[in-house]
C-alpha cells in the first residue's frame, strides 16, 4: 500500500514535470536568457509549485505526524553558511550550462532520451565527488 | 538557440503537479520533495525500508512521461540546444552544487520556499542568480 501511494506520488511529480517544461531545458535555458529569446513560462511553473505547497503544507504540518511514517523529517537548521550559498551559486552555473536540473532530469529518463542518460552520469558522478570531498574534510577535523 | 512558446496554463497546470506532489509526500512518508536528497538517499540508503519509498518515488517520476503520452500522443519535448560536453560538465558542477548547497530547484525552490526557509530561500536566490548569469555569459559574451 506504501510502495503503490509513494509510486503514485511520484507518478504526479512526474506529469508535473513533464507538461511544466522543466525536463526542456531550451524551455529551461531561455527562461534565464532575458537578453535573448526569453520564454517567462517557468515563472509560472514555480509560482503554482509554491502557492500550493505553502498552503497545503499549512494543513499536514499540523497533524501530529504523517500517515506512513512515525515523524515528520524537516530541515531544523537556519543559520546561512558559506556551503548553502557557495553550493547553490555552483549548482546554478551547472544548471545555466546543462539546462537540466536533478528534478527535471529525473522524470526526463522515462522519454528515453540519450542526452538525459548522459547529464543523469555527470550529475551521479559530481554527487560523489562531493560527497568524497566532505568525507575528507571530516577527517581533516576529526584529525 | 531553440526558441520555444510561451505556455502559461501547461506551465502553471505543471507546477500546481509538483506542489501537489509534495504536500501528498509530506502527508504520507513526512519527507521534502527534494530531488537531490531524494537521489543522493537512493544511491546510499540508510536502511532498505528508506530505500524502498525513494526507490518507488523514482520510478513513479521516470513513468510521467509515458503516461503523459498515453494521454496527448506525443512525449514530452527534450530539446537540448547544448553541447554533449556542456551536459556533461554541467551535470558535474550541478552534482557538487546541489550536494554542499543540500538541495536544488525542488527541495530549496518550491518545499523550502514554500515553508519560508531562510536557507532556502537564500539557495534560491542565489542559484537563480547564477544561472542567469551563467545564460547570459554563454549566450550573450561568449557567443556559443
Amino acid at each position: 500500500m506504501r510502495m503503490i501511494t509513494v509510486y503514485l506520488i511520484g507518478l504526479v511529480f512526474g506529469i508535473g514535470i513533464s507538461i511544466s517544461g522543466m525536463a526542456n531545458p531550451a524551455k529551461v535555458l531561455n527562461f534565464f536568457d532575458f537578453a535573448g529569446t526569453w520564454d517567462p513560462s517557468l515563472a509560472f511553473v514555480m509560482g503554482g509549485a509554491v502557492v500550493v505547497a505553502f498552503i497545503g503544507y499549512r494543513f499536514v504540518l499540523k497533524r501530529p505526524a504523517p500517515i506512513m511514517s512515525e515523524r515528520f523529517m524537516l530541515p531544523t537548521r537556519s543559520d546561512l553558511d558559506a556551503k548553502l550559498i557557495g553550493g547553490s551559486a555552483l549548482f546554478g552555473v551547472g544548471w545555466g550550462i546543462a539546462g537540466f536540473c536533478p528534478g527535471g532530469a529525473l522524470p526526463a529518463i522515462g522519454t528515453g532520451n540519450n542526452n538525459v542518460l548522459i547529464f543523469m552520469a555527470a550529475l551521479v558522478a559530481g554527487i560523489f565527488a562531493a560527497k568524497a570531498l566532505q568525507s575528507m574534510n571530516t577527517t581533516k577535523q576529526a584529525a | 538557440m531553440i526558441e520555444t512558446a510561451f505556455t502559461p496554463f501547461q506551465s502553471l497546470g505543471g507546477g500546481v503537479l509538483i506542489g501537489l506532489a509534495s504536500v501528498l509526500l509530506m502527508a504520507t512518508v513526512g519527507r521534502i520533495m527534494g530531488a537531490t536528497g531524494i537521489l543522493a538517499g537512493f544511491m546510499q540508503p540508510s536502511s532498505m525500508s528508506d530505500w524502498s519509498w525513494r526507490a518507488a518515488l523514482l520510478a513513479g517520476m521516470v513513468s510521467g512521461p509515458l503516461a503523459v503520452m498515453l494521454v496527448t500522443g506525443s512525449m514530452p519535448a527534450v530539446q537540448v540546444p547544448v553541447s554533449t560536453l556542456m551536459l556533461v560538465v554541467g551535470g558535474f558542477l550541478v552534482g557538487i552544487g546541489v550536494t554542499f548547497g543540500a538541495g536544488c530547484t525542488s527541495g530549496h525552490g518550491v518545499c523550502g520556499m514554500a515553508r519560508l526557509s531562510p536557507r532556502s530561500i537564500a539557495a534560491t536566490i542565489t542559484f537563480m542568480i547564477t544561472t542567469a548569469i551563467t545564460v547570459y555569459v554563454i549566450r550573450h559574451v561568449l557567443g556559443a
